[in-house]
């Protein structure tokens, strides 16, 4: 190889390092490199779509909170899915991407470390995002539920702001965990309490024992904010479900971050 | 700081609970040299190279890269490193993840330069997953390679790699090396550091206990190997005077010792029956052997039948 046509090539064009268009680019490759992974792209996008499928032909007809099971689902399956997109990109990715090494390559880069989690927040939204428009076309198309532009909005607004207490959950276990027992983590973690908190099957539908349980859950309160979006009459009120999902927030964030610390000051043999 | 030492451990301790990782090690790195720093598993290598590069924090003395802490962007645009990881991310390609590391440097290669210089062109469009361990090992350097550095780190950078891959590395490595840019490699392969190091540095056991270059550590040792076909058996043999190690091969026995002279007179009076002498100068392998005592090659030798 001709390492002096190299050297006058890069002599000759020297670009600036631009900060916010590294920030897009480490977004655009995280987002192909989810989208190519399919236990990732088929449970986040898949999963919801079809579970509203399945759900909405067996209970889309009964009245919950108000509402028409169909349409409640468009809200709580929208939760599902930027759940599952926040807890995994965030679990998954940074517990494998520690296994492997690839996380010490990029420490030892001059790379901003704030531009892998704006990547990793970027693509939560844009997955949560997908999820929304897919269920949103799905029950139109197949129970005609029709969503004003503006409530649809707001919906999306409260789902998207639920990437920030999930991802920060997700960032804390895949720090706290192992890229082996992550996975098995996030799903002990996702799957009991997107069931308890009515994501699945309306809440009203749930064992009274599970209702009272309920409250206690991020998701819950989660839920509850967004089908208050689509028409549905929140159980309590929505300052404090907001307030409760604020408190969770910050309790995963503070978590998230001192578990970030002490992987910093790991030792690597 | 001096200007002239791009990379610098000073006097720098790390323990691991009771283990000394390193101890009181002064590493001073000059621009333009390659540096092999030599040891077995677990003499401190990596411990070393993480320190320089920021990821470990020393529990005593200082670290520096470029006169400057290893935690500064200043330092770490001119570094390139490529590290022991199992991977990166098996969905994306070799391109893209040139382009997304290109993207940290101010004055990166272009990304068809660095592809072309680690040889993979042929597998530039293919996930990083689908590729071969030597192609995956090229990509690993391309990415040390991709922001242009004036310091490369190696660790261990041919580790499970088979000969041919392993030659080939290094022909790679000796091409792109010859610009003036200073080069760290860890290794425990001795053929590693003679191949591509001006200087090495002895590492054991946390300590830094030789310094030169090949010829010199080589000389260093005054080491010779004494090899003949003997009826002594090998507790014996290690109980002569100057020996480091004994060592079967085939039909014969070779001796590593410091005195080869007293070794030869004490062996020729123990066995009169004694064939097939020869005295050679010690290898790099060797010479190594006698500075670290033999200590490393003790579980070898014991499989073999001789007290360690």
């Amino acid at each position: 190889m001709t390492s002096a046509t190299i050297t006058a090539q890069t002599a000759a064009a020297r670009p600036r390092r631009n900060v916010l268009r590294l920030v897009l680019t480490e977004t655009k490759f995280e987002f192909l490199k989810l989208l190519r992974l399919p236990v990732y792209s088929v449970a986040t996008l898949a999963f919801p779509l079809m579970f509203y499928l399945l759900f909405g032909s067996f209970y889309g007809n009964l009245e919950a909170q108000g509402v028409l099971a169909s349409r409640y689902m468009v809200a709580t399956f929208g939760a599902a899915g930027v759940l599952s997109a926040a807890l995994f990109s965030f679990g998954v990715g940074v517990a494998s991407e520690r296994g492997q090494g690839w996380m010490r390559l990029k420490r030892v880069s001059p790379m901003p470390p704030i531009a892998y989690f704006l990547a990793k927040i970027g693509m939560a939204l844009l997955f949560g995002a997908l999820v929304v428009v897919v269920i949103t076309a799905a029950a139109f198309l197949m129970h005609g539920v029709r969503i004003a532009l503006l409530d649809w909005l707001s919906l999306l607004g409260v789902l998207l702001l639920g990437v920030l207490p999930f991802g920060a959950l997700g960032l804390a276990i895949g720090y706290l965990f192992g890229p082996n027992s992550a996975p098995v983590v996030l799903n002990l973690l996702y799957m009991p309490m997107a069931f308890a908190s009515g994501l699945w099957m309306p809440i009203t539908v749930l064992p009274p024992v599970v209702q009272s349980v309920a409250p206690y859950l991020p998701t819950y309160h989660y839920a509850q904010l967004a089908l208050g979006t689509v028409g549905a009459t929140p159980l309590g009120d929505a300052t404090r479900h907001a307030l409760v999902l604020a408190g969770f927030a910050a309790v995963f964030l503070v978590v998230a971050v001192a578990a970030y610390k002490r992987d910093e000051g790991k030792t690597y043999g | 700081m001096n200007e002239t030492y791009v990379a610098q451990l000073e006097r720098v301790t790390k323990r691991y609970g009771p283990v000394m990782a390193l101890d009181a090690v002064t590493l001073r790195v000059r621009a333009g040299e390659v540096l092999a720093v030599l040891g077995p598993n677990g003499a401190g290598k990596t411990t070393a190279v993480s320190t320089l590069l920021g990821l470990l924090r020393p529990d005593e003395g200082a670290a520096s890269l470029f006169g400057t802490s290893p935690d500064d962007v200043a330092a770490k645009v001119r570094v390139g490193a490529m590290l022991q990881i199992s991977g990166v991310p098996p969905t994306l390609t070799v391109r893209e993840h040139l382009e997304s590391f290109a993207a940290y440097y101010p004055r990166p290669l272009r990304v068809d330069d660095a592809i072309a210089i680690a040889g993979l062109e042929q597998v530039a469009r293919r996930p990083y997953g689908k590729l071969s361990g030597g192609q995956k090992q090229r990509l690993h350097f391309a990415l040390a390679m991709i922001g242009d550095p004036d310091l490369l780190f190696l660790d261990e950078p041919t580790t499970g790699l088979d000969v041919e891959s392993r030659r080939d590395f290094w022909r790679q490595v000796r091409s792109f090396i010859g610009d003036g840019r200073t080069v760290v490699l860890t290794t425990h392969y001795l053929e590693e550091a003679d191949a591509l190091a001006d200087r090495i540095v002895l590492l054991d056991e946390g300590r830094l206990i030789a310094e030169g270059t090949p010829a010199e550590i080589k000389a260093r040792t005054a080491g010779k190997v004494v090899r003949a076909v003997t009826s002594l058996d090998p507790a014996r043999l290690a109980a002569l005077p100057g020996v480091n190690r004994v060592e079967l091969v085939g039909a014969a026995t070779e001796l590593l010792t410091t005195d080869a002279e007293e070794t030869v007179r004490e062996l020729l009076a123990a066995d009169r029956g004694l064939t097939g002498l020869e005295v050679t100068g010690a290898s790099l392998e060797e010479a190594f052997l006698v500075i670290t005592g033999g200590r490393h090659e003790a579980a070898a030798a014991y499989t073999e039948g001789v007290p360690a």
